[in-house]
């Protein structure tokens, strides 16, 4: 099995505040892999650290075989090929849909318009807002934007997305279509690490879980074997914590 | 003499009126001039010290800090002074016009600066990591997506700097700039009376009213809604 996303020894540290205390974890081509445990873990800053959003303090952040840590490394052109969804959507409010997904298609790939807005309209169609081209993200619901911001990230090709707790800001009528969007891509072999809560997404979607507490990894395998069998003491608190 | 005779004697006496303000019109074409100059070069300068300043290098921050601080804090008359009569000295000789254009540049800058700056930090900062995670560069996410934003919000406040440096003009008149303020002066010794004054007055709320016309329309310009 190789792995297209290897992070090894990954420590963070804000001041002399350590939230990362060596982490190492893989995922596989085409793999779907959930980041759960309580607030303040690390989830979101180890997410953050493979594409160097945030820069680790220390270790190995390999993705597709290129070391991004490595000193001739092109981070922006890595970049590209990690596909980021963040919380607050962050859609750029001065464009339309339309044009949030193709900026960095023409900006960094340097497509004409006409291509960067073929490729455009296809991406907001595999997540069902082709229709809603020429919105502004003011006329745009909460999950419609966060699909918007899928597309926008899907249209580069990623080969792996980095989900960031995509439906934490989301009223609860608006998150299934998000999750939809997030099945389908699934389906279509995309590979997928997602910081989330969306615990029944987890348990029937995602291939391994890992469970993270106090800036480690303390647990990871399947949904079956994480719901169903949590070994460590701190994983058995969080996973009875939710079941109630 | 009624009342209203008499201050018309002193404020807005016709025959004045009539001989001056061929005088006051070539100081409003020179006063226009220098504002123009004033405006391009000292929001352009402006803008590239805030961008410069946003790759938070230390090395090129502590220069641009220290050039804002001190041309918000020097009176411009103090600076103009200190420029028209201290750079002959050296061997340079440049006009007042160049002057006046030179100074008043480097003080809306050093405000501009600011200004610029407040509006590029007041962007948030999910819409740096959105850009920056598709790979786009620094550059390219100030240009394309941080400042569209950032200079909305500066509008307003840039409208207001820019009308009060560029009224510094009439600080030409001690260094002999032949701009309003200065034929208006100049008229009023000859003729004894206020009127030229006046014409004066007037000439500046005829050119800045526009001026602030056309800051609110570039601040409809740039709105939209927000997400």
């Amino acid at each position: 099995m190789s792995a297209l996303l290897d992070v090894r020894g990954l420590r963070k540290s804000f001041g002399t505040t350590e939230i990362l205390r060596g982490i190492d974890f893989s995922v596989a081509a085409r793999e779907l892999v959930f980041i759960i445990g309580p607030s303040g873990s690390g989830k979101s800053t180890m997410l953050r650290c493979c594409n160097r959003l945030e820069e680790p303090t220390a270790g190995q952040v390999v993705v597709d075989g290129v070391d991004l840590m490595a000193p001739g490394t092109d981070i922006n052109a890595m970049r590209r090929q990690i596909g980021m969804v963040f919380q607050a959507f962050n859609l750029y409010p001065h464009m339309t849909a339309l044009g949030n997904v193709t900026l960095a298609l023409r900006k960094v790939l340097g497509k004409s318009r006409e291509e960067a807005e073929a490729i455009g309209l296809a991406a907001l169609d595999r997540v069902g807002l082709k229709e809603k081209a020429p919105s502004y993200p003011s006329e745009l619901s909460g999950g419609q934007q966060q699909r918007v911001a899928i597309a926008r990230a899907l249209a580069l090709e990623p080969k792996i997305m980095l989900f960031d707790e995509p439906t934490s800001a989301l009223d609860p009528e608006l998150v299934g279509a998000v999750l939809g969007v997030m099945r389908d891509l699934k389906a279509a072999g995309m590979t997928m690490v997602v910081v989330s809560h969306e615990m029944r997404f987890a348990r029937d979607a995602a291939d391994r879980i890992v469970f993270m507490a106090d800036g480690e990894i303390l647990e990871q395998g399947t949904p079956a074997e994480i719901f169903g069998n949590p070994q460590h003491p701190r994983t058995r608190d969080f996973v009875g914590e939710l079941s109630r | 003499m009624t009342g209203l005779e008499r201050f018309q004697d002193a404020f807005l006496k016709p025959e004045l009126i009539a001989r001056y303000w061929p005088d006051i019109l070539s100081g409003i074409a020179v006063t226009l001039e220098i504002a123009v100059a004033v405006v391009i070069t000292g929001l352009a300068l402006g803008l590239a010290l805030a961008v410069i300043r946003s790759y938070r290098s230390r090395l090129a921050n502590a220069p641009i800090i220290v050039f804002v601080d001190m041309f918000r804090a020097l009176p411009p008359l103090v600076a103009i002074l200190i420029v028209y009569f201290g750079l002959p000295n050296l061997g340079i000789n440049i006009s007042g016009f160049a002057v006046l254009w030179l100074v008043l540049s480097l003080v809306l800058a050093a405000f501009a600066e600011e200004i610029f700056w407040s509006g590029i930090v007041s962007v948030r900062k999910g819409q740096w990591e959105a850009a920056r995670s598709t790979g786009l560069s620094h550059w390219q996410t100030m240009t394309s997506v941080i400042l569209p934003q950032a200079i909305r919000i500066c509008v307003p406040p840039l409208t207001n700097r820019t009308i009060a440096v560029t009224k510094n003009t009439a600080l030409g008149t001690v260094i002999g700039v032949g701009e309003i303020m200065n034929q208006g002066t100049s008229a009023m010794s000859l003729s004894g009376n206020a009127t030229p004054l006046m014409m004066a007055a007037v000439a500046y709320v005829v050119i800045f009213v526009p001026v602030v016309a056309l800051g609110s329309w570039i601040e409809r310009r740039f709105a939209w809604k927000r997400a």
